[in-house]
């Protein structure tokens, strides 16, 4: 089987930030679970804010946002990361997604997690992230992934729960990724109808 | 190869004075706009069409045929009629009146318009845009070349026995071009019916539309109007100049950053190296407007966007003076390159020479 391409996408704005290092954990775990190989794309989403707030103003991506969008149509697989603001995600991380076109997350299997100050957040993913990505018609991961400022300190503290949970929800994506067939994207082109299909269709 | 200027006819307040003409004012510039076109040695001026605040242009062939009555050589034309919301009989109609009373100087290009709540004004849902643009440009292109109509569709009134008045001048219709920024169904409409194609690559990276009219292109061969190099394409342009570059810059930046369609977004910059606008020296817009050539191959008409962002009547009379001297070298350097076999830029005398050696050459055959 051909290399899988796995995108995370990253929507925290300090550096270092949680959210970030929450990602690469995400990722390495699904990583674990894939041949060696797998190719991991990171897209740091503040390094991309002024794009994509152009790009809603003015309708097309940057060049830099342009290849964003080409990495996620041809991702294997994505892994959403975005920090909690107001009990849902950051404007940041909808406004990547608004960017896309609409078909380019279905069927694609995505890991949604995020970060925030502590665990009574955790129904956020359920009520707010996940209900975007079934609304792009992606196949989201069951196990999704909140990790809470009390979780980052030692393994005991948490009881080992956030790793635990990330092994999980890693495992769960590769065997997604694994059994799905490589992404490629739709032409556009290729599926025009033809003038007599467009004047005798209707 | 054709040059002229399109206008969208918006009523913007220019940000460097706060003034926002009124819409009589707004008109009549347009007037202005369109003679000192014809001056300065274009061939082409076009109005858009709308139905909303902050737009005056509601009524096109009301406007070009005043100007018809005000030139003698320009070509009267649209960007764009709507094809989705107008009666395509009433397109028929106007459009042949016009025809007459302009010698033939006028084509349009068809649009659907991308303004949703426009549709139920007039009858219609958005949704439907691209089967009204087919069923309706159907119509039309028959009531053009048909004495007596039989029609009926989804979107219309049947017609039975109808003939549209009055006959197009010297029984040619006016040539239409197709404008899209993003369907290839359009594409494909306008090579079905070997008309032409304009891609209004003005806010877009030129990549987007390199591949709609290479589909059209090709589309245009498949039905059998020619080899690709041969279809009629038309692309859209936005230049600023000054003799000096940085004074263009200057002058235009508050334009830019306050204009309705990209302002307080990319920065002139961002924006200038990622579509086709040209701010700068006037061989600055020559070698920016030469490299549409290398991208889109040889092409028929080119118009440039002038009277927009709340730039004054008086800077847009400049800026044409400015462009009656850019375009003759990009006609001499364009007319050049363009080989033979590839047509020029569509005129109604040249339509009329090329339906009546059609009809001596059919008369031949069926004489054999």
């Amino acid at each position: 089987m051909s290399t899988r391409t796995i995108v995370v996408v990253s929507a925290g704005l300090s550096q270092p930030s949680s959210t970030r290092l929450l990602a690469d954990q995400l990722a390495a775990a699904t990583a674990r679970g894939l041949p060696a190989g797998t190719q991991i794309i990171t897209i740091e989403l503040r390094e991309l804010a002024h794009d994509i707030v152009d790009n809603l103003l003015t309708g097309f991506p940057s060049p830099a946002l342009s290849q964003a969008i080409g990495q996620m149509l041809r991702a294997d697989g994505v892994i959403a990361v975005t920090p909690l603001y107001n009990g849902s995600y950051s404007g940041l991380f909808k406004s990547f997604f608004d960017a896309l076109d609409p078909e380019t997350l279905a069927g694609k299997p995505v890991l949604i997690a995020a970060t925030g100050g502590t665990a009574r957040h955790s129904l956020a993913l359920e009520h707010a992230i996940r209900p975007l990505f079934t609304y792009l018609r992606a196949v989201t991961v069951p196990t999704a992934v909140l990790a809470a400022t009390e979780d980052w300190g030692s393994a005991s503290s948490s009881g080992g729960a956030l790793t635990a949970r990330v092994e999980r929800a890693g495992s769960e994506l590769a065997a997604l990724i694994d059994h799905s067939r490589p992404a490629v994207p739709a032409d556009p082109y290729a599926s025009v109808p033809s003038f007599e299909q467009l004047l005798h269709s209707r | 190869m054709q040059f002229g200027i399109f206008t969208v006819g918006d009523v913007t307040t220019d940000p460097t004075t706060g003034r926002t003409p009124t819409e009589h004012e707004r008109i009549k510039a347009m007037v202005a706009i369109a003679r000192k076109a014809e001056e300065v040695g274009l061939d082409v001026f076009a109005t858009g069409e709308h139905h909303n605040p902050p737009f005056v242009p509601s009524s096109p062939t009301t406007m070009l045929g005043y100007i018809a009555a005000q030139t003698q050589d320009l070509i009267l034309s649209t960007a764009t009629t709507l094809i989705t919301t107008n009666d395509p009989v009433k397109i028929a109609e106007d459009f042949a009146v016009l025809q007459h009373l302009a010698d033939g100087r006028v084509d349009l290009m068809l649009g659907r318009g991308n303004t949703g709540p426009v549709y139920p004004w007039f009858g219609q849902d958005i949704r439907k845009g691209i089967e009204l643009a087919i069923e309706n440009y159907h119509l039309l292109h028959r009531l053009w070349r048909e004495e007596v109509v039989d029609a009926h569709g989804e979107f219309r009134t049947p017609l039975q026995g109808f003939t549209s008045v009055p006959r197009p001048l010297d029984g040619v219709p006016p040539f239409v071009w197709h404008g899209s920024i993003r369907s290839p169904e359009i594409a494909e409409q306008a090579a079905f019916y070997g008309d032409g194609f304009f891609a209004n690559h003005i806010f877009w990276p030129t990549e987007h539309f390199v591949r709609l009219v290479g589909y059209y292109r090709q589309r245009f061969a498949h039905y059998g109007h020619g080899t690709p190099e041969q279809a009629i394409v038309g692309l859209g342009g936005q230049v600023f100049m000054r003799k000096n570059s940085q004074d263009a810059v200057r002058e235009f930046r508050p334009y830019f950053d306050n204009a309705p369609v990209y302002g307080h977004g990319p920065s002139l910059e961002d924006f200038t190296s990622q579509t086709p606008l040209t701010v700068g020296s006037p061989q600055e817009v020559i070698d920016k407007t030469l490299t549409f050539r290398d991208h889109f191959g040889d092409y028929q008409r080119q118009l440039f966007l002038m009277d927009h962002a709340g730039l004054p009547l008086k800077v847009v009379l400049e800026q044409l003076d400015l462009l009656g001297e850019v375009v003759p070298v990009l006609r001499r350097e364009l007319d050049a390159l363009r080989p033979a076999g590839v047509p020029d830029g569509p005129t109604h005398q040249a339509r009329v020479a090329a339906s009546l050696t059609e009809a001596a050459a059919e008369l031949e055959t069926s004489s054999r």
